[in-house]
Protein backbone atom coordinates (compact mmCIF):
# COMPACT_ATOMS: atom_id res chain seq x y z
CA UNK A 1 0.00 0.00 0.00
CA UNK A 2 0.94 3.95 0.82
CA UNK A 3 4.22 4.66 1.94
CA UNK A 4 2.46 6.71 5.50
CA UNK A 5 5.76 9.07 5.35
CA UNK A 6 5.14 10.49 1.42
CA UNK A 7 3.59 13.26 0.57
CA UNK A 8 3.60 14.40 4.72
CA UNK A 9 2.09 17.73 4.71
CA UNK A 10 2.76 18.89 8.16
CA UNK A 11 5.48 17.72 11.33
CA UNK A 12 4.65 15.22 14.15
CA UNK A 13 1.12 15.09 13.33
CA UNK A 14 0.14 18.51 13.44
CA UNK A 15 -0.74 19.85 9.95
CA UNK A 16 -0.07 22.85 8.34
CA UNK A 17 -2.60 24.82 5.81
CA UNK A 18 -5.81 23.39 6.79
CA UNK A 19 -8.13 25.26 6.84
CA UNK A 20 -9.16 24.54 10.62
CA UNK A 21 -10.81 25.41 12.91
CA UNK A 22 -14.26 25.12 10.94
CA UNK A 23 -16.93 26.41 12.59
CA UNK A 24 -20.52 26.08 12.34
CA UNK A 25 -22.79 29.63 13.65
CA UNK A 26 -25.93 29.02 14.32
CA UNK A 27 -26.49 26.51 10.92
CA UNK A 28 -29.57 26.13 9.09
CA UNK A 29 -31.16 24.62 6.70
CA UNK A 30 -35.03 23.98 5.82
CA UNK A 31 -36.36 22.18 2.52
CA UNK A 32 -39.81 22.11 2.17
CA UNK A 33 -40.94 23.98 5.27
CA UNK A 34 -38.88 21.20 7.57
CA UNK A 35 -35.86 22.26 9.61
CA UNK A 36 -33.61 19.51 8.25
CA UNK A 37 -30.49 21.37 9.89
CA UNK A 38 -31.74 23.55 13.37
CA UNK A 39 -29.58 25.96 14.05
CA UNK A 40 -26.14 24.41 14.80
CA UNK A 41 -23.09 26.05 16.72
CA UNK A 42 -20.64 23.44 16.56
CA UNK A 43 -16.09 24.41 16.11
CA UNK A 44 -14.09 20.96 14.69
CA UNK A 45 -10.89 21.76 15.34
CA UNK A 46 -9.19 17.88 15.14
CA UNK A 47 -7.30 17.32 12.09
CA UNK A 48 -7.65 14.21 11.85
CA UNK A 49 -11.30 12.20 11.51
CA UNK A 50 -14.39 13.70 12.58
CA UNK A 51 -17.22 11.42 12.35
CA UNK A 52 -20.47 12.14 12.64
CA UNK A 53 -23.12 10.28 13.99
CA UNK A 54 -27.27 9.82 14.28
CA UNK A 55 -30.04 8.24 13.51
CA UNK A 56 -31.51 8.05 9.96
CA UNK A 57 -33.14 11.70 8.98
CA UNK A 58 -31.15 13.33 11.78
CA UNK A 59 -29.49 15.41 8.68
CA UNK A 60 -25.98 13.78 8.57
CA UNK A 61 -25.93 13.79 4.73
CA UNK A 62 -27.30 17.15 4.33
CA UNK A 63 -24.92 18.73 6.91
CA UNK A 64 -21.93 16.57 4.95
CA UNK A 65 -23.42 18.60 1.76
CA UNK A 66 -23.87 21.86 3.52
CA UNK A 67 -19.98 21.45 4.23
CA UNK A 68 -19.31 21.56 1.13
CA UNK A 69 -21.06 23.62 -0.33
CA UNK A 70 -23.08 21.46 -2.36
CA UNK A 71 -26.21 23.43 -1.06
CA UNK A 72 -26.51 26.28 0.78
CA UNK A 73 -27.64 27.08 4.32
CA UNK A 74 -30.98 28.98 4.59
CA UNK A 75 -29.37 30.34 7.50
CA UNK A 76 -26.31 30.76 9.65
CA UNK A 77 -22.50 29.93 7.87
CA UNK A 78 -19.95 27.60 8.13
CA UNK A 79 -16.12 29.32 8.65
CA UNK A 80 -13.09 27.80 8.01
CA UNK A 81 -10.45 29.17 9.89
CA UNK A 82 -12.06 32.42 10.02
CA UNK A 83 -12.96 32.76 6.22
CA UNK A 84 -16.43 31.84 4.80
CA UNK A 85 -16.12 28.75 2.05
CA UNK A 86 -14.98 29.42 -1.56
CA UNK A 87 -14.03 28.11 -4.48
CA UNK A 88 -10.42 27.89 -3.48
CA UNK A 89 -11.67 26.47 -0.70
CA UNK A 90 -13.73 23.95 -2.27
CA UNK A 91 -10.97 23.03 -4.99
CA UNK A 92 -9.20 21.72 -2.04
CA UNK A 93 -12.10 19.54 -0.74
CA UNK A 94 -13.64 16.68 -1.90
CA UNK A 95 -16.69 13.91 -1.55
CA UNK A 96 -17.27 10.16 -1.22
CA UNK A 97 -21.03 9.57 -2.07
CA UNK A 98 -23.01 6.89 -0.11
CA UNK A 99 -23.59 5.00 -3.91
CA UNK A 100 -20.44 5.07 -5.88
CA UNK A 101 -20.89 7.70 -9.06
CA UNK A 102 -18.65 6.25 -11.68
CA UNK A 103 -18.63 7.64 -14.99
CA UNK A 104 -19.29 5.11 -17.96
CA UNK A 105 -15.75 5.35 -18.93
CA UNK A 106 -12.67 3.00 -18.10
CA UNK A 107 -11.13 2.73 -14.38
CA UNK A 108 -8.56 4.83 -15.03
CA UNK A 109 -10.48 7.56 -17.46
CA UNK A 110 -12.67 7.73 -14.10
CA UNK A 111 -9.57 9.03 -12.19
CA UNK A 112 -7.90 10.84 -15.14
CA UNK A 113 -11.39 12.94 -15.86
CA UNK A 114 -11.60 14.15 -12.43
CA UNK A 115 -7.86 15.32 -12.62
CA UNK A 116 -9.04 17.11 -15.40
CA UNK A 117 -11.55 19.02 -14.10
CA UNK A 118 -8.66 20.40 -11.91
CA UNK A 119 -6.85 21.56 -14.86
CA UNK A 120 -3.83 18.72 -14.26
CA UNK A 121 -2.86 17.64 -17.66
CA UNK A 122 0.37 15.77 -19.24
CA UNK A 123 2.43 13.70 -16.91
CA UNK A 124 1.35 14.84 -13.85
CA UNK A 125 -2.10 13.51 -14.53
CA UNK A 126 -1.02 9.85 -15.74
CA UNK A 127 1.34 9.91 -12.58
CA UNK A 128 -1.17 10.70 -10.46
CA UNK A 129 -3.81 8.27 -11.78
CA UNK A 130 -1.14 5.25 -11.78
CA UNK A 131 -0.46 5.90 -8.03
CA UNK A 132 -4.70 6.42 -7.21
CA UNK A 133 -4.92 2.70 -8.64
CA UNK A 134 -2.08 1.24 -6.92
CA UNK A 135 -3.54 3.46 -3.87
CA UNK A 136 -6.59 1.27 -4.36
CA UNK A 137 -5.46 -1.73 -5.24
CA UNK A 138 -6.89 -1.20 -8.60
CA UNK A 139 -3.65 -1.60 -11.07
CA UNK A 140 -4.96 -4.10 -12.89
CA UNK A 141 -8.43 -3.17 -14.05
CA UNK A 142 -6.99 0.17 -15.48
CA UNK A 143 -8.64 -0.66 -18.56
CA UNK A 144 -12.07 -2.14 -17.21
CA UNK A 145 -15.09 -0.26 -17.55
CA UNK A 146 -15.85 1.33 -13.97
CA UNK A 147 -19.44 -0.24 -13.85
CA UNK A 148 -18.51 -3.79 -14.14
CA UNK A 149 -16.42 -3.55 -10.94
CA UNK A 150 -17.38 -5.12 -7.99
CA UNK A 151 -19.30 -2.75 -5.10
CA UNK A 152 -16.19 -2.58 -2.84
CA UNK A 153 -13.82 -1.64 -5.57
CA UNK A 154 -16.25 0.67 -7.01
CA UNK A 155 -16.47 2.64 -3.47
CA UNK A 156 -12.19 2.19 -3.45
CA UNK A 157 -12.02 3.54 -6.93
CA UNK A 158 -14.21 6.72 -5.84
CA UNK A 159 -12.00 6.90 -2.52
CA UNK A 160 -9.04 6.67 -4.74
CA UNK A 161 -10.35 9.50 -7.52
CA UNK A 162 -10.75 11.86 -4.06
CA UNK A 163 -7.34 11.19 -3.36
CA UNK A 164 -5.79 11.80 -6.53
CA UNK A 165 -6.87 15.42 -6.54
CA UNK A 166 -4.67 15.82 -3.24
CA UNK A 167 -7.53 17.44 -1.05
CA UNK A 168 -6.76 18.63 1.87
CA UNK A 169 -10.13 17.93 3.49
CA UNK A 170 -12.18 14.71 2.39
CA UNK A 171 -16.17 14.28 3.09
CA UNK A 172 -17.61 10.69 3.18
CA UNK A 173 -21.04 10.08 3.34
CA UNK A 174 -21.51 6.31 4.73
CA UNK A 175 -19.06 5.15 2.66
CA UNK A 176 -19.30 1.59 3.83
CA UNK A 177 -22.81 0.98 4.73
CA UNK A 178 -23.49 -1.45 1.37
CA UNK A 179 -20.40 -3.01 1.56
CA UNK A 180 -19.34 -6.33 2.89
CA UNK A 181 -16.62 -6.13 6.12
CA UNK A 182 -13.29 -7.00 4.53
CA UNK A 183 -14.08 -4.23 1.57
CA UNK A 184 -14.87 -1.65 4.42
CA UNK A 185 -11.46 -2.45 6.43
CA UNK A 186 -9.83 -1.69 2.82
CA UNK A 187 -11.67 1.75 2.86
CA UNK A 188 -10.94 2.56 6.37
CA UNK A 189 -7.24 1.63 6.07
CA UNK A 190 -7.13 4.26 3.02
CA UNK A 191 -9.01 6.10 5.22
CA UNK A 192 -6.03 6.33 7.56
CA UNK A 193 -3.49 6.27 4.89
CA UNK A 194 -5.16 9.85 4.00
CA UNK A 195 -4.98 11.08 7.61
CA UNK A 196 -1.41 10.51 8.04
CA UNK A 197 -0.99 12.26 5.16
CA UNK A 198 -2.40 15.46 6.68
CA UNK A 199 -5.76 14.92 4.90
CA UNK A 200 -8.50 16.11 7.49
CA UNK A 201 -11.25 13.29 7.18
CA UNK A 202 -15.28 14.10 7.78
CA UNK A 203 -16.84 10.91 7.73
CA UNK A 204 -20.54 10.11 8.20
CA UNK A 205 -20.98 6.47 9.62
CA UNK A 206 -23.91 4.04 11.23
CA UNK A 207 -21.41 1.54 12.19
CA UNK A 208 -20.31 2.59 15.85
CA UNK A 209 -16.93 -0.34 15.10
CA UNK A 210 -15.81 1.95 12.40
CA UNK A 211 -16.38 5.30 14.61
CA UNK A 212 -14.45 3.66 17.29
CA UNK A 213 -11.35 2.54 14.64
CA UNK A 214 -11.39 5.80 12.96
CA UNK A 215 -12.99 8.84 14.80
CA UNK A 216 -10.88 10.98 16.70
CA UNK A 217 -13.71 13.36 17.28
CA UNK A 218 -17.48 12.38 17.35
CA UNK A 219 -20.49 14.62 16.52
CA UNK A 220 -24.19 13.23 17.37
CA UNK A 221 -27.16 14.60 15.56
CA UNK A 222 -30.26 13.89 16.14
CA UNK A 223 -33.44 16.20 14.69
CA UNK A 224 -31.17 18.32 13.04
CA UNK A 225 -29.23 19.91 16.07
CA UNK A 226 -25.74 18.30 17.39
CA UNK A 227 -26.72 17.36 20.91
CA UNK A 228 -22.58 16.03 21.40
CA UNK A 229 -19.39 16.87 20.34
CA UNK A 230 -17.12 14.79 22.47
CA UNK A 231 -13.38 13.77 21.83
CA UNK A 232 -13.90 9.43 20.35
CA UNK A 233 -12.91 8.50 23.95
CA UNK A 234 -14.65 10.25 26.25
CA UNK A 235 -17.73 10.08 23.58
CA UNK A 236 -17.76 6.27 23.64
CA UNK A 237 -17.00 5.44 26.88
CA UNK A 238 -19.13 8.24 28.76
CA UNK A 239 -21.45 9.72 26.33
CA UNK A 240 -23.40 12.43 28.14
CA UNK A 241 -26.44 12.40 26.24
CA UNK A 242 -28.91 9.99 27.34
CA UNK A 243 -29.98 9.77 23.42
CA UNK A 244 -26.55 9.02 22.68
CA UNK A 245 -26.55 6.14 25.55
CA UNK A 246 -29.29 4.54 23.62
CA UNK A 247 -27.87 4.80 20.40
CA UNK A 248 -24.30 3.46 20.96
CA UNK A 249 -26.51 1.08 23.20
CA UNK A 250 -27.94 -0.60 19.76
CA UNK A 251 -31.79 0.51 21.20
CA UNK A 252 -34.43 2.75 19.78
CA UNK A 253 -34.03 6.52 19.45
CA UNK A 254 -37.20 8.80 18.93
CA UNK B 1 -49.42 -11.48 -61.00
CA UNK B 2 -47.25 -12.14 -63.73
CA UNK B 3 -45.99 -8.42 -64.71
CA UNK B 4 -45.27 -7.98 -60.74
CA UNK B 5 -42.93 -10.96 -61.15
CA UNK B 6 -41.33 -9.76 -64.02
CA UNK B 7 -40.70 -5.96 -62.40
CA UNK B 8 -39.18 -8.38 -59.15
CA UNK B 9 -36.80 -9.52 -61.68
CA UNK B 10 -36.19 -6.56 -63.53
CA UNK B 11 -35.31 -4.75 -60.20
CA UNK B 12 -32.77 -7.70 -58.73
CA UNK B 13 -31.00 -7.50 -62.30
CA UNK B 14 -30.73 -3.60 -62.05
CA UNK B 15 -29.46 -3.73 -58.28
CA UNK B 16 -27.31 -6.80 -59.23
CA UNK B 17 -25.54 -5.13 -62.39
CA UNK B 18 -24.92 -1.50 -60.61
CA UNK B 19 -27.41 -0.03 -62.81
CA UNK B 20 -26.01 4.06 -63.28
CA UNK B 21 -29.07 5.41 -63.05
CA UNK B 22 -29.57 3.44 -59.79
CA UNK B 23 -26.19 3.86 -58.40
CA UNK B 24 -26.42 7.56 -59.10
CA UNK B 25 -29.93 7.88 -56.94
CA UNK B 26 -28.76 6.06 -54.23
CA UNK B 27 -25.33 7.95 -53.66
CA UNK B 28 -27.39 11.48 -53.68
CA UNK B 29 -29.36 10.31 -51.32
CA UNK B 30 -26.12 8.99 -49.32
CA UNK B 31 -24.44 12.28 -49.54
CA UNK B 32 -27.82 14.20 -48.80
CA UNK B 33 -28.75 12.33 -45.97
CA UNK B 34 -25.12 11.56 -44.25
CA UNK B 35 -24.54 15.21 -44.68
CA UNK B 36 -27.98 16.58 -43.38
CA UNK B 37 -26.90 14.41 -40.04
CA UNK B 38 -23.67 15.14 -39.51
CA UNK B 39 -24.49 18.95 -39.33
CA UNK B 40 -27.73 18.17 -37.06
CA UNK B 41 -25.88 15.72 -34.89
CA UNK B 42 -23.32 18.45 -34.41
CA UNK B 43 -26.25 21.05 -33.64
CA UNK B 44 -28.50 18.44 -31.78
CA UNK B 45 -25.52 17.62 -29.16
CA UNK B 46 -24.92 21.16 -28.52
CA UNK B 47 -28.92 22.18 -28.02
CA UNK B 48 -29.60 19.05 -26.13
CA UNK B 49 -26.44 19.24 -24.11
CA UNK B 50 -26.90 22.87 -23.30
CA UNK B 51 -30.82 22.08 -22.76
CA UNK B 52 -30.57 19.82 -19.78
CA UNK B 53 -27.20 21.37 -18.24
CA UNK B 54 -28.30 25.30 -18.12
CA UNK B 55 -30.58 26.95 -16.27
CA UNK B 56 -32.50 29.68 -18.32
CA UNK B 57 -36.04 31.14 -18.12
CA UNK B 58 -37.95 29.36 -20.93
CA UNK B 59 -36.15 26.22 -20.66
CA UNK B 60 -38.86 24.01 -20.26
CA UNK B 61 -40.78 25.52 -22.69
CA UNK B 62 -37.70 25.23 -24.75
CA UNK B 63 -37.59 21.91 -24.25
CA UNK B 64 -41.06 21.10 -25.09
CA UNK B 65 -40.93 22.67 -28.51
CA UNK B 66 -37.82 20.55 -29.19
CA UNK B 67 -39.69 17.63 -28.70
CA UNK B 68 -42.47 18.47 -30.31
CA UNK B 69 -40.30 19.31 -33.55
CA UNK B 70 -39.66 15.32 -33.57
CA UNK B 71 -42.87 14.54 -34.91
CA UNK B 72 -42.68 17.90 -37.44
CA UNK B 73 -44.35 16.69 -40.99
CA UNK B 74 -41.69 16.48 -43.46
CA UNK B 75 -43.41 18.27 -46.09
CA UNK B 76 -44.30 21.26 -43.83
CA UNK B 77 -40.20 20.84 -42.80
CA UNK B 78 -39.81 21.22 -46.69
CA UNK B 79 -42.17 24.46 -47.12
CA UNK B 80 -40.49 25.90 -44.63
CA UNK B 81 -36.99 25.75 -46.53
CA UNK B 82 -39.01 26.31 -49.22
CA UNK B 83 -39.85 29.98 -48.20
CA UNK B 84 -36.56 30.80 -47.02
CA UNK B 85 -35.06 29.56 -49.94
CA UNK B 86 -37.54 31.17 -52.62
CA UNK B 87 -36.70 34.06 -54.94
CA UNK B 88 -38.89 36.17 -52.60
CA UNK B 89 -37.33 34.21 -49.27
CA UNK B 90 -34.82 36.37 -47.23
CA UNK B 91 -32.51 33.67 -48.43
CA UNK B 92 -33.23 33.73 -51.89
CA UNK B 93 -30.49 35.83 -52.98
CA UNK B 94 -28.37 32.67 -52.22
CA UNK B 95 -30.01 30.47 -55.57
CA UNK B 96 -30.28 27.40 -53.11
CA UNK B 97 -33.83 26.10 -54.01
CA UNK B 98 -33.54 22.92 -56.19
CA UNK B 99 -30.30 22.02 -55.03
CA UNK B 100 -28.87 19.17 -53.21
CA UNK B 101 -27.77 22.05 -50.53
CA UNK B 102 -31.26 23.04 -50.15
CA UNK B 103 -32.68 19.20 -49.55
CA UNK B 104 -29.46 19.21 -46.99
CA UNK B 105 -30.68 21.66 -45.22
CA UNK B 106 -34.61 20.70 -45.16
CA UNK B 107 -33.47 17.39 -43.83
CA UNK B 108 -30.96 19.14 -41.20
CA UNK B 109 -34.59 21.07 -40.32
CA UNK B 110 -36.31 17.80 -39.88
CA UNK B 111 -33.96 16.11 -37.99
CA UNK B 112 -32.25 17.81 -35.55
CA UNK B 113 -35.01 18.30 -33.16
CA UNK B 114 -35.05 14.60 -33.53
CA UNK B 115 -31.35 14.05 -32.17
CA UNK B 116 -31.60 17.28 -30.28
CA UNK B 117 -34.59 15.65 -27.77
CA UNK B 118 -32.99 12.11 -27.94
CA UNK B 119 -29.68 13.86 -26.60
CA UNK B 120 -31.28 16.16 -23.88
CA UNK B 121 -32.90 13.55 -22.45
CA UNK B 122 -30.24 11.27 -22.09
CA UNK B 123 -28.03 14.10 -20.64
CA UNK B 124 -30.87 14.48 -18.35
CA UNK B 125 -31.12 11.39 -17.19
CA UNK B 126 -27.34 11.20 -16.67
CA UNK B 127 -27.45 14.33 -14.86
CA UNK B 128 -29.45 13.13 -12.15
CA UNK B 129 -26.83 10.29 -11.65
CA UNK B 130 -23.93 12.22 -11.84
CA UNK B 131 -25.31 16.28 -10.76
CA UNK B 132 -23.61 16.23 -7.31
CA UNK B 133 -20.59 14.33 -8.08
CA UNK B 134 -19.64 16.39 -10.85
CA UNK B 135 -20.05 19.71 -8.51
CA UNK B 136 -18.13 18.24 -5.75
CA UNK B 137 -15.23 17.75 -8.58
CA UNK B 138 -15.64 21.71 -9.68
CA UNK B 139 -17.02 20.88 -13.43
CA UNK B 140 -17.97 23.67 -15.16
CA UNK B 141 -21.47 23.95 -17.36
CA UNK B 142 -19.20 23.14 -20.26
CA UNK B 143 -17.20 20.49 -19.02
CA UNK B 144 -20.13 19.14 -17.65
CA UNK B 145 -22.11 19.31 -21.27
CA UNK B 146 -18.40 17.46 -22.68
CA UNK B 147 -18.71 14.66 -20.19
CA UNK B 148 -22.44 14.25 -20.17
CA UNK B 149 -22.38 13.66 -24.26
CA UNK B 150 -18.98 11.36 -23.88
CA UNK B 151 -20.86 8.99 -21.36
CA UNK B 152 -24.15 9.17 -23.03
CA UNK B 153 -22.53 8.37 -26.20
CA UNK B 154 -23.99 4.73 -27.20
CA UNK B 155 -27.58 6.70 -26.45
CA UNK B 156 -26.29 9.52 -28.72
CA UNK B 157 -25.26 7.04 -31.50
CA UNK B 158 -28.97 5.20 -31.13
CA UNK B 159 -29.97 9.35 -31.81
CA UNK B 160 -27.74 9.91 -34.62
CA UNK B 161 -29.19 6.29 -36.01
CA UNK B 162 -32.91 7.19 -35.08
CA UNK B 163 -32.42 10.79 -37.16
CA UNK B 164 -30.45 8.95 -40.45
CA UNK B 165 -33.41 6.44 -40.39
CA UNK B 166 -35.78 9.93 -40.64
CA UNK B 167 -33.95 11.45 -43.48
CA UNK B 168 -33.34 8.49 -45.48
CA UNK B 169 -37.09 7.95 -45.86
CA UNK B 170 -38.46 11.27 -46.00
CA UNK B 171 -40.07 11.99 -49.15
CA UNK B 172 -41.90 15.32 -48.42
CA UNK B 173 -38.65 17.77 -47.77
CA UNK B 174 -36.59 16.76 -49.99
CA UNK B 175 -39.33 16.89 -53.21
CA UNK B 176 -40.52 20.76 -52.31
CA UNK B 177 -36.94 21.75 -51.97
CA UNK B 178 -35.12 19.59 -54.11
CA UNK B 179 -37.80 19.32 -57.23
CA UNK B 180 -36.59 15.94 -57.93
CA UNK B 181 -35.02 17.19 -61.01
CA UNK B 182 -32.90 13.84 -62.89
CA UNK B 183 -29.30 13.23 -62.41
CA UNK B 184 -29.45 16.96 -60.12
CA UNK B 185 -32.05 16.37 -56.91
CA UNK B 186 -33.31 13.08 -57.84
CA UNK B 187 -33.23 10.79 -54.46
CA UNK B 188 -34.67 7.03 -53.68
CA UNK B 189 -37.78 8.28 -52.41
CA UNK B 190 -38.88 10.81 -55.10
CA UNK B 191 -38.02 8.19 -57.59
CA UNK B 192 -40.03 5.98 -55.99
CA UNK B 193 -42.80 8.28 -55.77
CA UNK B 194 -42.11 9.11 -59.66
CA UNK B 195 -41.13 6.21 -60.94
CA UNK B 196 -44.73 4.25 -59.13
CA UNK B 197 -46.96 6.16 -60.81
CA UNK B 198 -45.43 6.84 -64.25
CA UNK B 199 -45.84 2.82 -64.15
CA UNK B 200 -42.08 2.01 -64.51
CA UNK B 201 -42.53 -0.56 -61.38
CA UNK B 202 -39.13 -2.36 -61.96
CA UNK B 203 -36.95 1.03 -61.27
CA UNK B 204 -38.99 1.79 -58.15
CA UNK B 205 -38.90 -1.91 -56.54
CA UNK B 206 -35.40 -2.17 -57.45
CA UNK B 207 -34.97 1.99 -55.19
CA UNK B 208 -37.15 0.62 -52.76
CA UNK B 209 -35.39 -3.02 -51.71
CA UNK B 210 -32.15 -0.91 -51.18
CA UNK B 211 -34.04 1.55 -49.07
CA UNK B 212 -35.25 -1.42 -47.24
CA UNK B 213 -32.05 -3.13 -46.56
CA UNK B 214 -30.42 0.56 -45.47
CA UNK B 215 -33.37 0.45 -43.07
CA UNK B 216 -32.60 -2.99 -41.81
CA UNK B 217 -29.06 -2.11 -41.97
CA UNK B 218 -29.57 0.87 -39.55
CA UNK B 219 -32.11 -1.02 -37.28
CA UNK B 220 -29.37 -3.49 -37.07
CA UNK B 221 -26.69 -1.19 -36.20
CA UNK B 222 -28.86 0.06 -33.48
CA UNK B 223 -29.53 -3.28 -31.74
CA UNK B 224 -26.11 -3.99 -31.56
CA UNK B 225 -24.80 -0.58 -30.03
CA UNK B 226 -27.16 -1.24 -27.10
CA UNK B 227 -26.35 -4.55 -26.38
CA UNK B 228 -22.74 -3.00 -26.27
CA UNK B 229 -23.20 -0.75 -24.20
CA UNK B 230 -25.35 -3.13 -21.77
CA UNK B 231 -22.55 -5.57 -21.76
CA UNK B 232 -20.03 -2.80 -21.03
CA UNK B 233 -22.41 -1.58 -18.24
CA UNK B 234 -22.56 1.94 -19.75
CA UNK B 235 -25.76 1.77 -21.08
Amino acid sequence: MLDPVAKLQGIGGRTVGLPLPIELKRLTFERGGKRVIDGIDLVIDSNRVTVIMGPNGAGKSVLLRLLHGLIAPTAGRIMWAGRPLDPALTRRQAMVFQRPVLLRRSVAANVSHALGLRGIKGPERSQRVAEALRLAGLEEHAATPARVLSGGEQQRLCLARALSLEPNVLFLDEPTSSLDPASALLIERLLLDAQRRGIKVILVTHDVGQAQRLADDVVFLMHGRAIEHQNAESFFTNPLNESTRAYLRGGLVL
Amino acid sequence: MADFIDAFQTALGLIVTLNHDLVEILLLSLKVSLTAVVIASVLGFAIGGALAVVRFPGRGAVSAILSALMGLPPVVAGLFVYLLLSNAGPLGVLQLLYTPTAMIIAQVVLVTPIIGALTRQACEDLLEEYDEQLRSLGASPTATIVTLLWDGRYRLITAVLAGFGRAIAEVGAVMIVGGNIDHVTRTMTTAIALETSKGNIALALALGLVLLTIAFAVNAALVSVQRLAKRLAYA
